[in-house]
């Protein structure tokens, strides 16, 4: 970083939100053909500063400068004019458009005073033909796969004249093909002098194709390293901010398997349309039953089809021996089921209601509505679970949303325990939460199981998969992989079935 | 004072502390005699129980569309709802029918109403805006079609107690108001209905998740809005001695929502309160009674209702919240410079 | 498997513009079979010369519609126009003064409440209730009374036409006509008809891309109003006369155009064609309703049934694709 300006040069960056401090003086730089990592866990304030840049949100204090001259994007479009362009996890297209729309609406070529439709056809079906795309661009996005729209969303991003390419998470939908394709364009671009900025949690990729990386940990600046000198233990040392050592201590010394006797639930061939294919699984009392894959691969998919959101389309289930039809939710809880599923904000919280009201939901749903429980005895059971889980509140009429997600978090977990269920199905409980929290959801799971409960537990890190699991369901492309007991549980031998099992058998 | 504090946290101490503000400024305008009280014949006369007795409709109305906003749905087709209540009501009894048939039947259509516009949303999951609007548009062509086009007029002393009678001094659509209050507040508080309607209004997808059927909660709630529009049109038709199935509740659907929105129940669903509506009711009332008695033209009250509500919405909207508190630190870091 | 999967959804697109047309001819054609003198070119013509103003105000609120938002206001407006402009015109205001004032009128006024649903998040529907009650009590402020129009521009207006295939065609169709054009190729050839379309889609999407999202919200809504007022004068023609009461309800008829003629209620799919038929198809029904000598509130009641109908067709197809897509 000798006397030529960086492309990019964040430096003081702070960003507050109503109780939140997100940023706290954070800088970063970007360099012209550069691939930078930015890292950091859930809730280090990536996605903010991103968004600062971006001109999705406003910065409380600090300057931006590009290539020397301050900037201050105030919405997406400015930032896209001085030639910041962004891609993002979440597809950001819109699916009732064209392919070549998307790539090009909001830069139309026009043709006396109208869109030009023939050229934006022709060039979009150029752009895409250099990623390796060859589709019927006139057709709309939505006949797509997502893996498709996420290479056009890339492709228009790449397309508009950017001197910076920000790309957020993009390779959770992308199959290894495909992410290969992406780092190649990764690396063509960088080639031709763009700043990329990289955001990802798979640590593979980082070292793969990064060239610098930046760490953020609880909305501040930990450090900028050179990738190829920073071994991965420190990395993640730094990301965490703890000793890695501390952390991967096992919670099932000995991997228990009790995989004996009646099974408490068995699935014989569940097919569900287009999200699972013939899964088989046994789960008996006192098992914690690891549903490993990766996104899409079904994983979700099993525990929605158990819980009655999902319709079973073949196959079927049992529960202690007797056929169990699933007819929704409120069928399932009764049934003796829990569920906390992945997306805690839009299917788990209630926000506008109190924890106590949270908590006793389920409970209230399993007796009916007319078996109402006194406020008595509900405020007796938050009080109980408030205590048991330690979630921090002043109160139980605290409202949901304003609690951290990881005691949002410990509150659903009490609203499924209150019903005392016999399967506790756990999708992701750990995601976005503190580190410290995360360690007591993955204690409390193996508590439970060690008293009797059945648990399913889906995470995609595969470390608390390893530390919390007795047994292992690989899955992928919808489909049943491996099963794995015990000693067998190995991160080698999951990543094998994962990446593609006994067919490509690494030589 | 603390206690005091304590109190505006109820969501119905504001209204009923502007309802009285009202009472009270048209005490002060009209020199007293608003609060005078006169027992003719045995019956209790005076401005407060007019106002008592004109807004039971609406107070009726605002019970039900508590619980439909609660949902974060709307029923813009209750006013068509009590013309078509009105006119199966009145065309039984001027057919020389029970008058106790014709209310019960009239109730029924009212529910029948309100279970096809619950059907629309819930199962078919319609917006509720667009699903009632149909039939806040048809319904007044079926109340039309039910009377044949005409103004139906009745004469029956019994069918005219619903609105004009007198039990113990007091008004009977009284009486009705304090039944239906009573009966829901009781099933609110005896059931875990409440939990699980505020539940379904704040969150329908998590609520699904925790075992609560929310179609049904859904569908009973807009069940539950057109029986009360029902009986609404009932006092109504009661009250001009017929159906006139073009005029019958025509415009009330915004009165009854801004009841609730004055009551602060969130239009966007979520915390309800039926006390608060009722006293939004009664602002509403008031109001309105008042201008008549100022001899300005009732029209303009709409062009004013129609401004409150957005004010009231402005005031819960977040964005505007934060746009004003924006600008006020804006002028103080002027002030500061 | 992707190839054929975009077929099928492609004809299914086209398919609700089909079913329009079928609809509409079907109508047509029952009706002449069904009566004398039904069938010809008079009685086409006369569906545009009585709804005009109808196909101005859908296709106004077709644009809202392909946003995902609603204005339930355009009645009031149209009538609030139709009121003031007799008003005005009564006090010797010349139209030309007279139209641009209510046209401006309308265009703020459609602005003022799409400012407030997207810059403070209001609902929609509720800022364009109580726009609908707003304008409605302004007209019963200005008369409560029916104003006749005597001004000799607007006479000439209500009247000139011309006879073709032994038909006639009123001036005042050709401004439907006008509006239709002007809105099919703002729709299909314009950047900002583009973001219509692409803030139906996925509206967070089209403000990440860069759209000028909050200006085309705004806009919908102020060419909605702008419509409703157009409608207004049209509307006055028509009938030279401005009455508080007129056009109750027509806001259904609006939608239920443009559903009928394919507009998704959710946003992102239709076109003003399909409106423009839409409109069509209740003005035959309409017309037989007149014939077969019926009661006029069942034209209300067969327009809200087929709504319903189509909604519910509309609901079916969305889940059937929705399966489509989980099936992969």
């Amino acid at each position: 970083m000798s006397g030529e300006t960086a492309l990019i040069q964040m430096s003081h960056i702070s960003k507050t939100f109503p109780g939140v401090v997100a940023l706290n003086d954070v800088q970063f730089t970007l360099q012209r053909g550069e691939i930078h990592a930015l890292l950091g866990e859930n809730g280090a304030g990536k996605s903010t500063l991103i968004k600062v840049l971006t001109g999705v949100e406003e910065r409380n204090g600090g300057t931006i400068l590009m290539d020397g001259e301050e900037i201050s994007p105030r919405t997406p479009q400015e930032a896209q004019n001085v030639g910041i362009s962004t891609v993002y996890q979440e597809v950001n297209l819109c699916p009732n458009l064209s392919v070549a729309e998307n790539v090009y609406i909001g830069r139309e070529p026009k043709k006396g005073g109208r869109i030009d439709w023939k050229t934006i056809n022709q060039k979009s079906k150029e752009l895409l033909a250099r990623f390796d795309l060859h589709i019927d661009v006139t057709k709309n996005l939505d006949n797509y796969s997502v893996a498709v729209q996420q290479m056009v969303a890339i492709a228009r991003a790449v397309d508009i004249d950017a001197k910076v390419l920000i790309l957020d998470e993009p390779t959770s939908s992308l199959s290894t093909v495909e992410v290969e394709k992406l780092f190649d364009i990764m690396r063509m671009l960088k080639k031709q002098g763009l700043g990329v900025v990289f955001v990802t949690h798979f640590l593979d990729q980082v070292y793969e194709v990064t060239d610098t990386i930046t760490v953020l940990r609880n909305g501040t600046y930990v450090g900028t390293y050179t990738t190829a000198d920073l071994p991965r233990v420190q990395l993640v040392a730094k990301m965490i901010g703890k000793e890695y050592g501390d952390l991967n201590q096992r919670f099932i010394s000995e991997k228990s398997v009790k995989a004996t006797g009646e099974a408490l639930l068995s699935l014989k061939d569940a097919t569900s349309a287009g999200s699972i294919e013939g899964i088989s699984l046994d789960i008996h009392k006192g098992d914690v039953l690891g549903l490993s894959g990766l996104l899409g691969s079904g994983r979700s998919e099993i525990v929605r089809l158990i819980f009655g959101v999902d319709h079973m389309s073949g196959g079927e289930m049992n529960l202690k021996g007797h056929k169990l039809h699933n007819k929704g939710t409120l069928a399932a809880i009764r049934s003796g089921f829990a569920f906390c599923p992945e997306n805690r904000k839009t299917e788990g919280i209630v926000g506008d209601l109190s924890i106590r009201e949270n908590i006793i939901l389920a409970l209230q749903a399993k007796r009916g509505m007319f078996k109402a429980i006194s406020r008595a005895d509900a405020q007796k059971i938050a009080d109980e679970y408030i205590e048991k889980l330690e979630i921090k509140t002043p109160s139980a009429d605290q409202l949901i949303r304003n609690l951290s997600g990881g005691n949002q978090q410990k509150v659903i977990l009490a609203r499924w325990l209150a019903t005392n269920p016999d399967l506790l199905m756990l999708d992701e409980p750990t995601r976005g939460i503190d580190i410290g929290t995360k360690a007591e959801i993955q204690k409390l799971v193996v508590q439970l199981a060690e008293q009797g409960m059945a648990v399913i537990f889906i995470s995609s890190e595969i470390d608390e998969m390893l530390r919390c699991c007795g047994r292992m369901i690989v899955l992928r492309d919808k489909k049943k992989v491996a099963e794995l007991n015990g000693q067998e549980i190995s991160e080698a031998a999951i990543m094998h079935y994962i990446a593609g099992g006994a067919e490509n058998e690494p030589a | 004072m603390n206690r005091l504090k304590k109190l505006s946290k109820y969501q119905v101490f504001w209204p009923i502390v502007i309802f009285l503000l009202i009472l009270l400024v048209n005490g002060i305008v009209s020199g007293g005699s608003f609060f005078e009280m006169r027992i003719v014949d045995g019956h209790l006369y005076s401005r407060i129980i007019d106002i008592l007795r004109n807004g039971s409709k609406l107070m009726l109305l605002a019970t039900g569309m508590t619980m439909v906003l609660a949902t974060g749905g709307t029923d813009i087709s209750v006013g068509s709802v009590m013309a078509i209540s009105g006119a199966v009501a009145c065309t039984i009894v001027a057919g020389g029918g029970n008058v106790a048939v014709a209310i019960l039947v009239a109730i029924l259509a009212g529910i029948v109403a309100g279970a096809w516009n619950g059907l629309l949303v819930s199962k078919i999951k319609i917006q509720p805006i667009v699903a009632t609007m149909i039939l806040m548009v048809a319904g007044r062509g079926i109340a039309q079609l039910i009377t044949n086009g005409k103004i139906v007029t009745v004469n029956s002393d019994a069918y005219y107690f619903i609105n004009g009678g007198y039990i113990l001094g007091l008004p009977f659509p009284l009486f009705i108001v304090a039944f239906v209050v009573l009966l829901v507040m009781l099933f609110i508080k005896k059931t875990a209905f409440g939990l699980f309607l505020e539940s379904t209004g704040v969150n329908p997808i998590s609520s699904h998740f925790a075992g609560i059927n929310v179609d049904r909660i859904k569908w009973m709630v807009y069940t539950f809005c057109g029986m009360m529009a029902a009986v609404a049109g009932l006092i109504e038709s009661a009250g001009i001695k017929g159906a006139d199935c073009n005029n019958a509740g025509l415009f009330i659907e915004m009165d009854a929502i801004l009841a609730v929105a004055i009551g602060g129940t969130s239009l966007n669903g979520g915390r309800f309160s039926i006390p608060a509506s009722l006293f939004g009711a009664l602002i509403i009332q008031s109001i309105t009674t008042s201008v008549y008695a100022m001899g300005v033209a009732p029209e303009i009250t709409q062009v004013v209702k129609s401004i409150i509500v957005v004010v009231i919405c402005l005031f819960q909207s977040k964005a505007f919240k934060e746009s004003i508190a924006k600008k006020l630190n804006f002028r103080k870091a002027v002030k500061q410079a | 498997m992707n190839g054929q999967k975009a077929k099928k959804k492609f004809s299914i697109k086209n398919i609700s513009l089909l079913i329009t047309v079928v609809l509409f001819i079907v109508l047509f054609g029952a009706a002449s079979v069904a009566y004398d003198n039904f069938f010809s070119f008079s009685t086409l013509f006369n569906l545009l010369n009585d709804n005009g103003y109808l196909i101005i105000a859908s296709i106004g609120i077709t644009f809202v519609l392909l946003t995902g938002g609603i204005d339930i206001s355009i009645a009031s407006t149209i009538a609030f126009t139709c009121v003031f402009s007799a008003f005005l015109l009564r006090m010797g205001v010349p139209p030309f003064v007279v139209i641009p004032l209510v046209l401006l009128i309308g265009l703020a006024f459609g602005a003022l409440m799409g400012f407030m649903i997207h810059y403070y998040k209001l609902q929609p529907f509720i800022v364009t209730l109580a726009g609908q009650f707003f304008m409605r009590g302004m007209c019963a402020v200005i008369s409560t009374e029916s104003i006749p129009i005597t001004n000799e521009f607007y006479k000439t207006m209500a009247l000139s036409k011309i006879t073709f295939l032994g038909g006639r065609i009123y001036f005042y169709v050709f401004i439907a006509v006008a509006v239709l054009i002007v809105a099919l190729f703002v729709l299909k050839l314009t950047k900002f008809g583009r973001t219509v379309y692409a803030v139906g889609g996925n509206e967070q999407s089209a403000v990440l891309m860069g759209l000028p999202v909050a200006r085309t919200k705004v806009s919908v809504y102020a060419i909605s109003s702008f419509c409703a007022a157009l409608a207004g004068v049209v509307f006055s023609f028509y009938t030279l006369a401005g009455n508080s009461l007129q056009n109750v309800g027509l806001e259904l008829d609006a939608i239920s155009s443009a559903v009928i003629g394919g507009t998704l209620l959710t946003g992102g799919v239709g076109n003003v064609i399909g409106t423009t038929v839409g409109v069509l198809i209740q003005g035959v029904i309409q017309t037989i309703v007149t014939y077969q000598n019926l009661n006029t509130w069942w034209t209300k009641v067969t327009i809200a049934g087929l709504l319903c109908v189509f909604i519910i067709i509309q609901r079916l197809i969305a889940i059937r694709a929705e399966k489509l897509k989980a099936a992969g």
